[in-house]
């Protein structure tokens, strides 16, 4: 019952369920209760935000969800097959090998599958081309500036094609420019490839003009105490940016967030 | 740029110059005093012994060389093997780092003379003794350095079922790098302090034939130049080891490492 519920709610009621949260609680051997029963459904396709103050958990939820961490208690179903296998993480900062070029750092995962580099050439080619990269692939890291390690770090994400890409802050550390720009090419890709997109954020106004569903979670122990959907049709651009609905949106999530971080 | 010329000159002039200087004053000290040559050769006296006992000095400062680059180079390969070995077994780190400390701790001028007893082949015995002084700081920090990884990376190989020997070959191995290079520049250095308190320690007894061979040999002569031009020597080696090492650490990692990427490249 709650899964069709959540499912329905995910995007329009025709889309499928491809994860599910339920109860799931998430303490560490220090006695830190990080997450404490956190209900969460992701349908398939959609671009969710999980809003939260900063130490609520959502790293840690994303980290569960990417099978690098194991629950404490509750469960995490993939309803229609699928698995941790499928998935592409961006992290915070964009976590490249400073000994690799641009190309060996995003050919990285196939690399680790078994795929040499002859062989991997094109689709690392094509994913740098997508991040609009093509002409740095012999550039090291420290060549780069924020934003375009950012970008590489996408491109690692989705070179290999995966179904769900886990995003954690990724666009914490960069300008105001640089981020409002990645956004932008961030629902371009996302409309492109028929990804599912969780991403993580403290922005409220990042999460209302990315997700199709923004959830906002509680101060710790974390759990989403409030769910809000984002009616703007994609794709969305600078006028939505402006409109006044954006704005409306805004001040919602943002009165959610503000009782999530009193009320814990 | 303008400004970058001149430093760069200063940078090789100034020691240049300065030591220039000090070996003046030494020699025209020794002038002035009419120091004898047995308490204070000058600097003139002891290039032209270097000059004149280089046909046995020279093959020392081989014999001191071979033992220094064989005990740097086994230390670089046990030092590294343990270190992988450790971070693949906590078990193996636990029973074995303790040893690796006391080695390290235990003046080497102390054992060295009860390896020379049991090891027969003083050239093996010398070696041992190197290789115990310029083993750890190899160990230790590449130890550091694959245990330094970053841990977001480590999750990503994770996230994409990486074996332990991915892990190892295209993570930990690469960070720890700088960390072995820095190690392998101090073992550099105490490789051959190593060789040449092992051949001290051998003396005049044993069939050695170093440098340090030279300067016991020389004192029990009188022959004070010699010891000073054996001295020049080690020093020499000394500062052609550290640079050479330098070097190699610099082409390893200037394309990406920050010690050794140029900023205004
Ligand atoms: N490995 C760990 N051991 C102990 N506590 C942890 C660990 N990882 C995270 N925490 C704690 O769990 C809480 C949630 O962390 P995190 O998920 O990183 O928060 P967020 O990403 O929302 O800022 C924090 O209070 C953090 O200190
Ligand atoms: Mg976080």
């Amino acid at each position: 019952m709650r899964a069709e519920d959540a499912g329905s709610r995910a995007s329009g009621g025709t889309a499928e369920l491809l994860l599910e949260l339920r109860g799931v609680t998430k303490s560490f051997p220090n006695g830190t209760v990080a997450l404490n029963g956190l209900d969460l459904a992701v349908g398939r396709h959609e671009f969710l935000c999980v809003l939260g103050p900063s130490g609520c958990g959502k790293s840690t939820a994303l980290r569960l969800i990417a099978g690098l961490a194991g629950a404490s208690d509750g469960q995490l179903a993939w309803p229609n097959g699928g698995s941790a296998g499928d998935i592409g993480f961006v992290f915070q900062e964009p976590t490249l090998m400073p000994w690799a070029t641009v190309f060996d750092n995003v050919h990285l995962p196939l690399r680790l599958q078994g795929r040499g580099r002859r062989r991997a050439e094109d689709v690392v080619m094509q994913a740098l081309a997508l991040v609009g990269l093509a002409d740095f692939a012999g550039a090291y890291p420290r060549e780069l500036s924020g934003g375009m390690k950012m970008r590489v770090s996408i491109a690692r994400a989705l070179v290999t094609r995966p179904r769900l890409l886990l995003m954690d802050e990724p666009f914490a550390a960069v300008d105001e420019i640089t981020r409002i720009r990645l956004n932008h090419d961030l629902l371009d890709l996302w409309r492109g490839q028929g990804w599912t997109v969780v991403f993580v954020t403290h922005s409220v106004y990042e999460a209302v003009f990315l997700a199709a569903r923004v959830v906002v979670m509680s101060a710790r122990p974390g759990r989403i105490v409030a769910e809000l959907e984002i009616g703007e049709p994609y794709p969305r651009d600078d006028t939505f940016r402006l409109s006044e609905s954006y704005l409306r949106y805004c001040g919602r999530a943002s009165a959610a967030l503000q009782q999530a971080t009193e009320t814990g | 740029m303008a400004r970058r010329r001149p430093e760069r000159f200063l940078r090789w002039a100034m020691p240049l110059g300065l030591i220039l200087v000090v070996l003046a004053l030494w020699e025209l000290g020794v002038r002035w005093n009419d120091t004898p040559h047995y308490i204070l050769p000058g600097p003139i006296l002891v290039a032209q012994t270097l000059v004149a006992d280089w046909h046995t000095l020279y093959p020392s400062l081989l014999v001191t060389l071979r033992v220094t680059a064989s005990a740097l180079a086994v230390a670089v390969i046990g030092g590294v093997g343990l270190a992988v070995l450790f971070t693949l077994s906590r078990m193996v780190e636990l029973s074995l780092f303790p040893f690796a400390v006391i080695l390290q701790v235990t003046p080497i001028i102390a054992i060295a003379p009860l390896i020379l007893i049991y090891v027969e082949n003083t050239h093996l015995a010398l070696l041992i003794c190197a290789w115990i002084v310029a083993f750890f700081p190899i160990l230790s920090n590449t130890t550091l350095g694959l245990n330094s990884a970053d841990h977001n990376l480590v999750d990503l190989f994770r996230l994409y079922g990486a074996s332990r020997w991915q892990m190892l070959r295209f993570l930990r191995l690469p960070a720890a790098m700088p960390y072995f290079l820095g190690g392998l520049r101090i073992a550099g250095g105490l490789a051959l302090i190593g060789a040449i308190v092992a051949e001290f320690a051998a003396g005049t007894a044993g069939t050695g034939s170093g440098l340090a061979y030279r300067i016991l040999e020389a004192s029990y002569r009188l022959n004070i130049p010699r010891m000073f031009a054996a001295l020049f020597l080690i020093s020499v080696a000394g500062i052609l080891i550290f640079l050479a090492l330098t070097l190699l650490s610099h082409l390893l990692l200037r394309k990406w490492h920050e010690s050794a990427a140029r900023r205004d490249g």
